[in-house]
């Protein structure tokens, strides 16, 4: 016993003295010995290791090219050391390197003197001075002068490469991280180098700008100061600048770094998640905080009044007051509405700009204190709430994972959804993952698609349905335009499919959303089918988890599901399920909505139907905004406007399309007396009479997760602490409410015929268009193209037009005149008109409650 | 002496280049003869051969063919016709006198592979060329040598032609693969591919010069032995050389490996003649401008490898530049260093700024306002560009142009430092202004 006893014990000491190596293969560097895994570049691998390695070129979202030679290091693979470039070169078992050698300094002095020699160290009023790699990397590894004596390299100083971004070439050290940018990773290849030798420059084509929606992300890539952005440009300096880090409010969740000077919002960066955005942002994001900083923006509560700033009830104009007397006013409009028709005679429309906990402060303050379920965050453009509810959730990452596959059938992400266009364009470019298209137009992503199929709208839901369905009888006969044998192919690529991921939306909005979850259904049946929402507006993921949808309450659950326990949580909550905004457009129209609440939206710019929009303003007896801006609709009928503080000037944390809630942090002020959106839910519901029982953000975020059946874990600190944010759902609690199943919305009607006169009208959208936010940031404004008609040049012919002519566009409902855009994208028999462009809406033709709309295009 | 000619051996006949006299004079042959044979017979002949590469590097011909990973398809040949080095022009005259030599070479180089379409790049500025090529090939094409089923077999090849853009990096090989591919002409970092490997669209890419392609029918039709019992040990068959500058008869000369001096070649009746007005001989670039320079007391080297290399320089790309005793060696130095700064494809950066800043002291030097400290600078510059400053080179650039431009610096200022110094000492202001050039 005692033998095997110290035999035992023996062994056990052998075992500690020599512990197992780490994975991967041993190296060495400056003589001590690391384990990296193979295939790591040996640049990533020594920094590792703790030996930084200079660089400029290298960038560890692109493909090395070994050009700036900045980061040579001495490496012996066996065969006497030399010089190599990290950035090309991966670890292999038994390198030797030395990052510090005589050999390695000597080029890194020699490279810098190199770089130094034509590069104009005007750095006293140079936008990156004190943030420039190349500053930087002079003071540690460069020559202390030059002993160039010549002339430097001259070229013009700043030229325009796009709209948003400067370029002086003078500056530029030619790390071709831009370009590369510009091909890899945007798929824009409008940049390029030109001219040789020492008179290589970076430049766009002539008369062919770098007018890439992406193009802000050259600036914040570029090592030098050869690169920068018109919104920021002399603005500030770098060590003036205060920054948090925080989540851009787009369905993405972007995460960004917002810095500040003197309370003033003055950049984004791009913070490279892995999980979501890889430090990549869109234009209309990444200067998006001049609408935050606008001088239009909203600083104290406005009523109606005369044009002498008095208050009146009757008045034309909107007058400033203070927030005792506009929310006075609003608790008596509340009272009346609840006393004299019930809750139900209040609404609420819109949701999607504000924080989780802001929503989750107006979801209860509607349904639990005013007892009201006319609440909805979309506006009559997205999927209906309890379906994107009870989706099953993917991720970004199990969608562009190699090997899986992505069905598009939403909107172009290029236009819509920036950063996941860019994750799946990589994913599609690179790690071979199998893109499925079923789109009416072709979009940003078609060229990297493995099949692409031209669905003509109302028939998404019968393709969806037969190449979901083992049945080959389906398939035997074309659906519309998509041919057997495409429905066939389809069927035959989703059968082989590893992980499906759908990115679920609407394609069109003169498509009826009944069609598109007729195809959310078909995919749901399938094994190992998850979903992606592809909704575009803001936090519009939050506002349906945190209950601003009819009939849904917070934690993707429904009044049905878990009302009684929301009953006990909150007090009560609404006694019958309410209307979507077209419902709430419609009962206010015919006066049945007594006090109508725009939470920051503008149904006469955006719901479908603005002859309704216009009407149910004009109808409700009292409509109240809350919004950081005088939009249309706020313009139009507000009688009280409640000033709201904006992304950048709130705390409070963000859902994005996966589910995954990450912080927003305040950086600045808000302007005037504006509030946060949950502060005034708050303060409303006091003067109700009832207290929701919070005071803080935080204390908000944990009664989420004491109530939510979703958000279980997701208290503040969680929130706070979570780098790359947290997936929902988190911990199922059984002592809460189970998810529920969405209501079949039926088979839609069948679409009419197709007459070979019409055209089918498909309404999409672009990335920059008249909205409200971009129309306030002075940089971005103009960029929306004019309002058009978009067909093929095949139609063009058949129709005798020309681009640039005007046309009559018809439909059974109105008749608009626009002019012509040559669009290569636009499937044949397929009319396109963007949504929201200067000059046009569209919006009149769309046949509202029809599945789809047939238009005519005759010449004028 | 005379030998047989292996590769210009139609140069006299002027009407070389139409299929006809190109047929009656033995062409399409080999051809025939390898169609007779297994691929791996014909490539083994080329192995027996030991033809060296001919571009410049000198890697045995078939030992690169033998790099193609196994069963990965397709494959292609790329033939790199964008001779563009100063003092150059064997490749154009191939080019120009026996097209039809060059595209019987293509073919049998991809029978023996196995490679079904090969790509014809060349020079951009070699319109007379161009036009020779693409008349040879429509020929070729309507007598049925290229195309689907050659001759009747079931060999099939496509060549496609390609002029390039006129830029002198696009002669390395992976800048050319580049190029072929529509983007800019820059080199690709090597390893970890190597163009057999992932060359052309990423796959496995075979890429020979011109005059390599042009020894291969001989090789085939005579068999690899007999081309290998000519010339030196470690340089069989013949190369051609192209000689200019201060001699009587610059042109182009086929010579048999190991046998003759770089004095015959230049001195000699049979070739260059000698110099011109009966001058003596200053310096030599034995094989282009990156070449380190050979002096009079090189002149009996053999024109052989192995001999060249030794002796601290190399026949390259078959080039050989004599200066006479006149020659204003910063002059010369300076033309040569202007040449690759110019022809910097601007990757990287030492090759980009470092080549320039070489030109502009020089240029500098030579305007009379040259510093005595810029000797030492010329040095370290280059030293920052070719570590060492060693031969064979070392770099610190991807490819060997950035070296190129040092090379003609390290020579002429170990040799001729009294006449920088002479440019010097007699500037007449010996601090410059800031700013002036």
């Amino acid at each position: 016993m005692t033998d095997i006893a110290d035999a035992e014990s023996e062994a056990e000491g052998v075992e500690a003295t020599e512990p197992e190596p780490p994975p991967g293969v041993p190296f060495t560097v400056n003589g001590e010995q690391f384990y990296a895994e193979p295939g790591r570049m040996l640049i990533d691998a020594c920094e590792d290791a703790g030996a930084y390695i200079p660089r400029f070129c290298y960038h560890p979202r692109m493909k090395p090219v070994g050009m700036c030679r900045m980061c040579l290091v001495e490496v012996d693979t066996g065969r006497g050391p030399g010089l190599q470039p990290s950035c090309m070169l991966t670890v292999s078992e038994g390198m030797v390197v030395d990052t510090e050698s005589e050999a390695t300094k000597k080029a890194q002095d020699g490279v810098l003197e190199l770089l130094l020699i034509n590069h104009p160290l005007d750095c006293p009023v140079c936008d990156k001075g004190g943030e420039c790699p190349l500053q930087d990397q002079t003071m540690s590894y460069g020559p202390g002068e030059s002993r160039f004596v010549e002339e430097k390299r001259h070229f013009e100083k700043p030229i325009p490469i796009s709209d948003t971004v400067y370029l002086d070439r003078e500056r530029c050290i030619l790390c071709d991280r831009c370009t590369r940018f510009a091909k890899e990773v945007a798929g824009d290849p409008l940049i390029h180098f030109m001219d040789r030798g020492n008179q290589t420059q970076v430049n766009t084509f002539p008369e062919d700008p770098f007018s890439s929606y992406f193009s802000g992300n050259t600036v914040q890539i570029c090592p030098v100061g050869a690169l920068t952005a018109k919104p920021y440009r002399f603005k500030a300096r770098p060590w003036d600048l205060n920054e948090i880090e925080s989540t851009y409010p787009n369905p993405m969740g972007d995460r960004v770094t917002i810095q500040s000077s003197r309370n003033e919002v003055l950049r984004y960066l791009g913070v490279d998640s892995d999980a979501v955005n890889w430090s990549w942002l869109a234009d209309r994001d990444r200067f998006s905080f001049e609408a935050t900083m606008h001088d239009e923006r909203l600083t104290t509560p406005l009523v109606r009044g005369d044009s002498l700033g008095n208050a009146s009830d009757d008045g034309d104009e909107l007058v400033a007051t203070t927030w005792s007397v506009a929310l006075t006013k609003v608790v008596e409009a509340l009272e009346d509405a609840n006393n004299n028709a019930g809750p139900a005679s209040v609404a609420v429309i819109g949701g999607a700009r504000l924080t989780n906990e802001s929503q989750y402060a107006w979801a209860r303050l509607a349904k639990g204190v005013i007892g009201t379920d006319n609440v909805d965050a979309q506006l009559g453009d997205g999927l209906p709430g309890d379906v994107v509810a009870s989706l099953p959730r993917g991720t970004i990452e199990r969608a562009c994972a190699p090997g899986s596959t992505v069905v598009l059938m939403s909107g172009d992400p290029k236009e819509e959804l920036g950063t996941l266009y860019i994750r799946l364009r990589h994913a599609c470019a690179e790690d071979g993952v199998k893109l499925i298209e079923l789109t009416p137009n072709e979009t940003g992503l078609t060229r990297y698609a493995a099949l692409s199929a031209r669905v003509r709208p109302g028939d998404i839901g019968a393709v969806a349905a037969a190449i979901t369905s083992g049945d080959t009888a389906s398939r035997e006969k074309a659906i519309g335009s998509v041919s057997s044998a495409e429905l066939d192919e389809l069927a035959a690529a989703l059968a082989g499919a590893g992980p499906i991921t759908v990115i679920a939306g609407r394609t069109s909005l003169a498509d009826h959303a009944a069609l598109s979850v007729e195809a959310i259904n078909a995919f749901a049946g399938l094994d190992d089918a998850v979903f992606l929402p592809g909704l575009r507006r803001g936090n519009v993921n939050g506002a349906i988890d945190m209950g601003l949808a009819p009939e849904l309450l917070p934690g993707r659950t429904s009044l049905d599901a878990a009302g009684s326990w929301f009953a006990e949580q909150w007090g009560s909550v609404p006694a019958a399920p309410g209307l979507d905004t077209a419902g709430i457009l419609g009962a206010a129209a015919t006066g049945r909505i007594a006090v109508l609440v725009l939470l920051g939206a503008d149904p006469l710019a955006d719901f479908p139907d603005p002859e309704l929009a216009q009407q149910a303003l004009d109808t409700a007896d009292l409509v109240i905004a809350v919004d950081p801006f005088i939009n249309s609709s706020v313009a139009a009928a507000a009688d009280i406007v409640l000033p709201a503080a904006s992304f950048g000037e709130v705390d409070g944390s963000h859902t994005n399309l996966e589910g995954r809630i990450s912080p927003i942090r305040q950086k600045v002020t808000p302007p005037g007396t504006a509030r946060p959106d949950w502060m005034i839910a708050a303060e409303i519901a006091l003067r109700l009479g009832k207290d929701m029982g919070f005071a803080s953000v935080e204390e908000i975020a944990d009664q989420i997760a004491a109530v939510s059946p979703l958000h279980t874990d997701a208290d503040a600190a969680a929130i706070d602490a979570a780098i790359d944010g947290l997936v929902v759902p988190l911990v199922e609690d059984p002592s809460r409410p189970t998810r529920f199943a969405w209501r079949d919305q039926g088979a839609p009607e069948e679409p009419a015929s197709y007459d070979s006169y019409s055209y089918r009208l498909v309404v999409d959208r672009t990335m920059y268009d008249a909205g409200t936010q971009t129309a306030h940031c002075p940089s971005i404004a103009g960029l929306a193209p004019d309002g058009a008609v978009r067909i093929n040049s095949h139609e063009a012919s058949r129709l005798g037009i020309d681009a640039g002519s005007t046309v009559r566009l018809s439909s059974k409902r109105a008749s608009i005149e626009c002019t012509v855009r040559i669009d290569e994208r636009i499937a044949r028999g397929t009319a396109t008109v963007a949504h929201n462009h200067p000059g046009l809406d569209v919006r009149s033709l769309i046949e509202v409650g029809e599945p789809v709309t047939d238009v005519r295009i005759e010449t004028v | 002496m005379t030998i047989e000619m292996i590769v210009t051996k139609r140069f006299d006949n002027l009407n070389a280049h139409e299929i006809d006299e190109y047929e009656a004079t033995g062409g399409y042959q080999a051809l025939r003869k390898a169609l007779t044979m297994t691929p791996a017979e014909v490539h083994d002949e080329v192995r027996t051969a030991s033809l060296l590469g001919r571009g410049g590097a000198g890697f045995p011909a078939g030992v690169k063919w033998g790099f193609c990973p196994p069963n990965v398809w397709p494959r292609y040949l790329v033939v790199n016709g964008d001779e563009s080095e100063p003092g150059t022009y064997k490749d154009r005259q191939l080019l120009e006198r026996d097209p039809h030599q060059i595209i019987e070479g293509c073919l049998l180089t991809c029978y023996a592979v196995g490679l079904s379409q090969c790509f014809l790049y060349i020079r951009g500025e070699m319109a007379h060329a161009q036009e020779r090529v693409a008349r040879a090939l429509n020929q070729a094409y309507a007598a049925g040598y290229v195309g689907k089923n050659i001759l009747g077999s079931d060999f099939s090849v496509d060549i496609v032609l390609h002029w390039g853009a006129g830029a002198y990096i696009v002669g390395e090989e992976t800048a050319l693969i580049e190029s072929l591919e529509g983007n800019r002409g820059m080199p690709r970092l090597k390893p970890p591919f190597f163009p057999a490997a992932v060359g052309l669209y990423g796959k496995p890419t075979i890429v020979n010069n011109v005059e390599t392609m042009a020894n291969i029918p001989f090789i085939v039709e005579r068999g690899g032995d007999a081309f290998a019992a000519m010339g030196a040990e470690n340089s069989k068959g013949t190369r051609v050389f192209a000689v200019s500058g201060h001699v009587n008869n610059p042109g182009v000369f086929e010579v048999e490996f190991g046998t003759t001096t770089f004095r015959d070649i230049i001195m000699g009746d049979d070739y260059a003649g000698g110099i011109r007005d009966g001058k003596s001989i200053k310096a030599y670039i034995p094989g282009g401008a990156s070449a380190p320079w050979f002096y009079e007391e090189h002149l009996d080297i053999p024109l052989e490898k192995t001999t060249v290399d030794q002796a601290g320089s190399m026949l390259g790309s078959g080039a050989i530049v004599v200066m006479d005793e006149d020659t204003d060696m910063v002059k010369a130095c300076h033309n040569v260093v202007r040449f690759f700064a110019r022809e910097s494809c601007g990757k990287c950066t030492p090759c980009r700024e470092g080549t320039t800043w070489l030109e502009r002291i020089l240029a500098r030097i030579l305007a009379g306002q040259g510093r005595p400290s810029d000797l030492s600078l010329l040095m370290e510059v280059s030293e920052n560009i070719s570590p060492g400053i060693a031969w064979p080179p070392r770099q610190t650039t991807i490819c060997p142009l950035g070296p190129s431009a040092v090379s003609p610096i390290a020579s002429a200022l170990e040799r001729f430092r009294d006449e920088f110094e002479a440019y010097i000492t007699l500037s007449d202001r010996r601090v410059i202004p800031v700013g002036a050039a």
